[in-house]
């Protein structure tokens, strides 16, 4: 078959395909067909492109013209108009919000074009059901190198070089992590990967398994033979059909071509990854609890030590590494550490990968070199902040990480750096928050997170976390009082201090960080008995200031209780009688004017 | 205890437990069974009745409290009928800052539904769910197969008239 002269990246990720890509592709399929043009342009279905606020997306190759939110009713236009007669469809193209221009190439869209792809390079780029793909840009060229040319103690030097941090949360350096596993006796070792990605905001992991499943392999098993583990498991949640999907398919593809199994590339090594399926559980994120889930048990931490690298799964050893950071490591062996450490600042090499979500323009997947600030991350790549309000705090790390303020938006992307100013760098999520966002609220959203995940086996976990919780839903009923803050302090650090485990180790963060950096928003909960942002339902007065009032009716269209009177140049008013609270008239109001 | 020698329940057919017994034969040698085995059964019935669980710690001969144990620890694990339809909120962090409360709300009075639970009809489930990894779409609903995204209290009726 002759090469196509025009390749279509049609994006069918999760996003993608929950605003309908499927339907999309189906009608683009058989219009092609019906034009006679399906020889020369092709379909290919890809993993998640990064873009999908936007989505579905679809990317024109080899001219690199993105197009954006595509229909079927839009197929008919886009193949007789660019694919017949060459003439690029402007209308579904992207549109730089503030200069109203619109931007054909995919490449020069801001969102892009501040990014740095090396664990996503291949996203987009090649149908990840199919390994040849995969092969064809460079992929299990760094397997093939360490397993013929290398020896263990190469591998690892060549990490440690790279200074590679695990981008699971903690950041250990991931060579060391190796190294100590290498050195541990044994001849039954294992490598696990963690896909378990159980902060409840991310979706890094899952997308890397989807658009790109072969690296994670191919990482493993380099892993594996520095280790010299012969068995490998991928720990990935059941909540992602597609990323298993294709995890099978890969394992499936990689053994037909020799490179999992017996006597890979003929190198006399033996290695093979089955996939394990989580069940929903938080806390099996945590290496320990993950392995005794593998092991078919409650997933409860144990304390360490003795550590995996001694003693993991099945009481052997084993390295677990997070699935971006075996992302990374096809191309450390391929370029060199060195190669890879010229990114990124004194401590923290590379790239990190991060979910881009809550307030923000441009939602998605971004990959970043290392050291750039929070403030290029939100405002360059994610476009600022939506319907012209006001940014107030990004938060890092899911539950156990925090909220960093305005004033601390030039600190740099960084492990230490963000640990400076009370977060952490997580696995990547990163939720902003705009003036609409209560920060009590948002505290009280992470701890009854973490109080339904603790697994109940060390009682400054279990019970505090609740204590934490109860205090903290009083102070948003309305009936807090300033003593509370300082019960929420002394409580937070016997927890911290105190617990078994990561989870409960970094349960009170949230907390901690939101009372840091917003205090008077805690003090107006107590003392005012006011939500200045107007979430904590027990503390709005559900009263229209007939002042501020603008007369626009938006609020009466808004309530389902009919509890809302309004006419034509008239303020409106709640009939408190009917309403039931349900805040729709504070969201549909855009002067502000209910309290 | 006694031993369930045979599978009688009002949910279970025939057909279901010869799959079942088909899942058990098929993990009666794998180390650390207990997981893959409640999840393919609950694949089959829809849920795990206690007989269910009676039946399987016999089959992998694993006592009961372990099985049970587990299939109360993780999540995934549902030990009460669903509805024909499951409707999961989405409760992870993007979705939350983009107003689901105000869904979950809206639903919960429409259907006199709560969190956890089933209507009487057995119409609808109402789950929460962490992040379903559509954050760009937030807030999500997915009721059974079909991700919503973008939902909005006011929209819902309309959204959900379609299940019947
Ligand atoms: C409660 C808890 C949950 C965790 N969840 C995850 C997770 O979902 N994904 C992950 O990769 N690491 C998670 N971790 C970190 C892992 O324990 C472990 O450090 C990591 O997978 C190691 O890989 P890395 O060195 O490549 O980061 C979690 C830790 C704790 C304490
Ligand atoms: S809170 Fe809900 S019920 Fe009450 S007035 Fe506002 S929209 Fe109507
Ligand atoms: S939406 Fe706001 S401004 Fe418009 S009528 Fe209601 S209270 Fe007044
Ligand atoms: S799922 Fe399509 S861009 Fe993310
Ligand atoms: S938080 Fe709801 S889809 Fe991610």
């Amino acid at each position: 078959m002759n090469k196509p002269r025009i390749q279509l990246m049609l994006c069918g990720g999760s996003g993608c395909q929950a605003t309908r890509s499927r339907k999309f592709q189906d009608a683009l399929e058989k219009e092609l067909e019906r034009t006679r043009l399906d020889q020369e342009v092709k379909v290919i279905e890809t993993g998640c492109n990064g873009f999908c606020a936007v989505g579905p997306v679809m990317l024109v190759q080899p001219e690199g013209i993105f197009y954006q939110k595509l229909t079927a009713d839009d197929v008919a236009e886009l193949v007789e108009e660019h694919f017949l007669k060459g003439r690029p469809v402007k209308r579904l193209q992207y549109v730089e919000p503030a200069s109203k221009e619109t931007i054909p190439n995919m490449n020069d869209i801001p969102f892009f074009a501040h990014q740095k792809f090396r664990v996503m390079r291949n996203k987009g780029m090649i149908d990840p059901e199919i390994i040849d793909e995969y092969i064809a840009r460079d992929g299990y060229f760094g397997a093939a190198k360490a397993l013929t040319e290398m020896s263990p103690e190469q591998i690892i030097s060549e990490m440690k070089i790279s200074g590679l941090r695990g981008r699971g949360g903690a950041g250990f350096p991931t060579g060391l992590k190796w190294e100590f596993a290498g050195k541990s006796p044994g001849d039954e070792k294992y490598v696990l990967c963690n896909a378990d990605e159980g902060d409840p905001g991310a979706f890094m992991d899952r997308s890397i398994l989807e658009a790109d499943p072969h690296s994670v392999l191919e990482g493993m098993i380099i892993a594996a033979r520095a280790i010299k583990a012969n068995k490998g498991y991928i720990y990935c949640r059941t909540e992602y059909p597609l990323a298993l999907h294709r995890l099978d398919l890969a394992i499936k593809q990689a053994r037909e071509y020799g490179l999992l199994g017996k006597n890979i590339l003929e190198s006399g090594f033996d290695f093979d990854i089955e996939v394990y399926q989580g069940a929903g559980a938080f806390v099996c994120g945590e290496e320990t609890a993950l392995m005794r889930s593998i092991e078919g048990k409650r997933g409860m931490p144990r304390p360490r030590p003795p550590f995996p690298a001694n003693k993991g799964l099945w009481e052997k050893p084993t390295v677990l590494n997070n699935v971006e950071t075996f992302a990374n490591i096809a191309q450390i062996i391929l370029n060199g550490g060195e190669w890879f450490a010229e990114i990124g600042t004194e401590t923290s090499k590379g790239t990190k990968v991060f979910a881009l979500t809550g307030a923000v323009n441009n939602i998605g997947l971004v990959e970043v070199p290392m050291g750039i600030t929070l403030r290029q991350m939100i405002f360059d790549i994610g476009g600022g902040i939506p319907k012209k309000r006001k940014f107030k705090a990004v938060q890092l790390g899911g539950p156990s990480g925090g909220c960093i303020p305005a004033q601390c938006l030039d600190t740099p992307i960084d492990y230490e750096e963000i640990a400076k100013v009370g977060a952490i760098m997580g696995s990547g999520g990163v939720i902003v928050m705009d003036e609409k966002t209560c920060m009590v609220d948002m505290a009280r959203f992470f701890l009854d997170f973490i109080q339904d995940e603790s697994c109940g086996k060390c009682t400054p976990c279990r019970e505090g976390t609740r204590r934490l919780l109860e205090i903290i839903e009083k102070i948003c009923q309305g009936n807090g009082e300033q003593v509370d803050i300082r019960t929420l302090e002394k409580l937070s650090a016997v927890i911290k201090n105190s617990s078994l485990c990561g989870l409960g180790q970094t349960a009170p963060n949230p907390v901690l960080s939101t009372l840091r950096y917003f205090k008077d928003e805690y003090i107006a909960h107590i003392v005012d008995k006011k939500c200045p942002a107007k979430r904590c339902t027990a503390l709005l007065g559900f009263k229209i200031d007939p002042d501020q009032c603008k007369k626009c009716g938006l609020c009466f269209s808004a309530c389902p209780a009919n509890a809302i009177t309004w006419q034509k140049k008239e303020v409106a008013e709640i009939n408190r009688e009917k309403c039931i609270e349900c805040m729709s008239c504070y969201e549909a109001c855009r002067f502000n004017a209910i309290d | 205890m006694p031993t369930p020698a045979q599978l009688h329940h009002p949910d279970i057919s025939p057909e279901m437990v010869s799959k079942i017994d088909e899942v058990i034969a098929a993990h009666l040698k794998t180390e650390g069974a207990v997981i893959p085995v409640l999840r393919l059964c609950q694949d089959i019935v829809g849920y795990l009745p206690m007989l269910l669980i009676d039946y399987i710690s016999y089959g992998l001969n694993i006592p009961r409290s372990e099985v049970l144990g587990v299939a109360t620890f993780y999540s995934l694990f549902s030990l009460k009928p669903k509805g024909r339809h499951t409707i999961k909120a989405c409760l992870g962090t993007a979705c939350y800052v983009k107003g689901i409360k105000e869904v979950i709300t809206r639903i919960s009075n429409e259907f006199n539904l709560k969190e956890g639970e089933t209507t009487p009809d057995r119409r609808f489930s109402l789950e929460a769910v962490r992040c379903l990894g559509a954050c760009g779409l937030a807030p999500v609903l997915v009721v059974d197969q079909d991700t919503h995204g973008g939902v909005s209290a006011s929209q819902l009726k309309s959204l959900l008239e379609h299940y019947e």
